[in-house]
């Protein structure tokens, strides 16, 4: 994979965090290199989100740290999260916007990006209530992907997406990752989700949440079809570790 | 047919930028909005209809029809004293809501901002929507004589309240999630006011100010009809001494006029301009 030349990481040690009273998260410890991608996976209400956003720097950890070396990150939220107010066009250049790109500058680069996420030129015109569901997903990895990100956070970012509309994008995120360098940090309850994106998952349990395992993928993300993900998955779910983080029967927890 | 020219038009503004583009777009959407006034036009002669058969049901010394009270307006306008006192009056109710406009916004933005400060100005708002006008026109006849501050100051008063009120709510519903989004992105403080903020307090201020602008106009003929020697509302005064009901009508039609004007003229044009968003989002939807 080409590292583009990017240079950075994110380091997450003996990071503990609550809300009020309530112990949300314990001895996380993670890092993510330069263009690598790690997966966090999890039942629901395990904290993931919160660890995202720990990292993401959107939430101050109660106690341990979060470093962060990268200089452009970006993310996709759950929900596209799109400025109702401004057209797709602008959407998709916000963050150019804000580092100050010029203005015909920005819309070249967000027409290009559009372009390729599978959007037409008139939906470039639209307001996001103008847009389908999928749509809205293309241009938030897009306004994502504009700022050329050397850290992607992705918050389930398509799991209210239709099947074929999700392998479209995963391709799209791979083959972005593949000429960028970009690091990836997701957090997904869709176990082939991750087996389709990450170099590494790390599996997380919940209340309070903390880490319990740790799994590497050494195939590299183009070479993985779909027979490969579906036997992989399968095997990954039998593993103790999994059946007891997810409360599966057979788990021994 | 007159639809899809218009549909045509709309497309056209969106994709095109040359000159000549915009300006047929432009003559295309004021073309749009007058056509658009045939609702409102209906729904007034309806009332008109109703108001000429009541009034030949109960007489003219009780109510004239629509047709002698504007035949007395017709008349009035000629005098240019009339056309003065009609100036005077949308001045002064401007004057008043003009500042309730510029300081209520940005109050009620900075209350809303603070939940402290929110906390802290519900009692104030409740204790200003409350205090009828009319308590704070004796305050305002003591204060500033019958000059105009007076009306002015009425005015201001009684429209403060609820622009600020809208502004707060505004400022107060606010969005997190697109304001993470707006960290994340790293957008700078000034466009994070103009590109997420403001937009969405908009929505919540046009409402706001239509309202207030209603009541500037209710409440300057009140200050003065009590309180000056000029204005509609002192006009209003020697009418009824006079027990003139035609020329009473006429002043109100003159004055819900010019109120109607300042609305449809100015502030719903605006309004339209700003929320374009909404009316695209919702047509397609």
């Amino acid at each position: 994979m080409a590292r583009g030349g990017i240079i950075g990481s994110l380091i997450v040690s003996g990071l503990a965090h609550r809300f009020g009273y309530q112990r949300v998260l314990e001895e996380i410890d993670m890092q993510v290199a330069a263009g690598e991608a790690v997966a966090l996976v999890g039942p629901s209400g395990c904290g993931k989100t919160t660890l995202l956003n720990l990292a993401a720097g959107l939430l101050d950890p109660w106690a341990g740290c979060v470093t962060c070396s990268f200089g452009r990150p970006a993310m996709m939220f759950q929900q596209p999260r799109l400025l109702p107010w401004r057209r797709t066009r602008d959407n998709i250049a916000l963050g150019l916007k804000a580092a100050g790109v010029a203005r015909a500058e920005r819309h070249a680069i967000a027409g290009g990006l559009a372009q390729r996420m599978g959007l037409s030129v008139d939906d470039l015109d639209k307001y996001p209530g103008a847009l389908s569901g999928g749509m809205k997903s293309r241009v938030a990895l897009a306004r994502a992907l504009a700022v050329r990100p050397d850290v992607l956070f992705l918050d389930e970012a398509f799991s209210a997406l239709d099947i074929g509309l999700k392998r479209e994008l995963y391709a799209l995120l791979a083959a972005e990752r593949a000429a960028t360098g970009c690091a990836v940090l997701m957090i997904t309850h869709d176990l082939m989700e991750a087996m389709y994106l990450a170099d590494r998952v790390l599996v997380m349990s919940g209340s309070p949440g903390r880490i319990v395992a740790e799994h590497r993928i050494d195939l590299p993300p183009p070479a993985r079809d779909e027979s490969w993900v579906f036997s992989r998955t399968a095997e990954f779910v039998r593993w103790p570790d999994i059946r007891s983080a997810f409360g599966l029967p057979g788990g021994g927890g | 047919m007159n639809a899809s020219t218009a549909a045509d038009t709309a497309a056209a503004g969106a994709s095109g930028r040359p000159g000549r583009t915009r300006l047929r777009d432009w003559i295309g959407a004021v073309g749009a909005y007058l056509w658009s006034g045939w609702g409102p036009a209906s729904g007034i002669l309806v009332f008109a209809a109703i108001w000429e058969l009541t009034a030949q049901a109960v007489g003219p010394l009780i109510l004239p029809t629509p047709g002698e009270a504007l035949a007395t307006l017709g008349r009035l306008l000629h005098d240019a004293t009339v056309r003065e006192d009609i100036l005077i009056t949308v001045r002064r109710a401007l004057t008043g809501y003009g500042l309730a406009l510029a300081l209520g916004s940005v109050a009620g933005l900075l209350a809303g901002l603070s939940l402290t400060a929110s906390m802290l100005a519900r009692p104030i708002v409740t204790l200003l929507v409350g205090t009828p006008p009319i308590a704070w026109l004796i305050l305002a006849l003591l204060w500033f004589g019958a000059g105009d501050g007076t009306p002015v100051f009425t005015v201001f008063v009684a429209a403060f309240p609820i622009i600020f009120v809208g502004a707060m709510q505004g400022a107060r519903t606010l969005d997190g999630e697109l304001k993470a989004m707006a960290r994340v992105f790293r957008l700078p403080p000034t466009m994070t006011f103009t590109d997420v903020y403001l937009p969405h307090v908009v929505s919540y201020l046009f409402p706001a100010w239509i309202t207030a602008l209603g009541t500037a106009w209710k409440v300057v003929v009140m200050a003065e009809l009590l309180a000056t020697t000029d204005g509609i509302g002192a006009a209003l005064a020697v009418t009824r001494s006079h027990l003139d009901t035609a020329g009473s009508i006429a002043w109100i039609v003159a004055l819900v006029g010019s109120l109607l004007a300042v609305e449809y003229l100015f502030l719903e044009p605006v309004k339209r301009r700003v929320e374009s968003w909404r009316e695209v989002a919702s047509s397609a939807a």
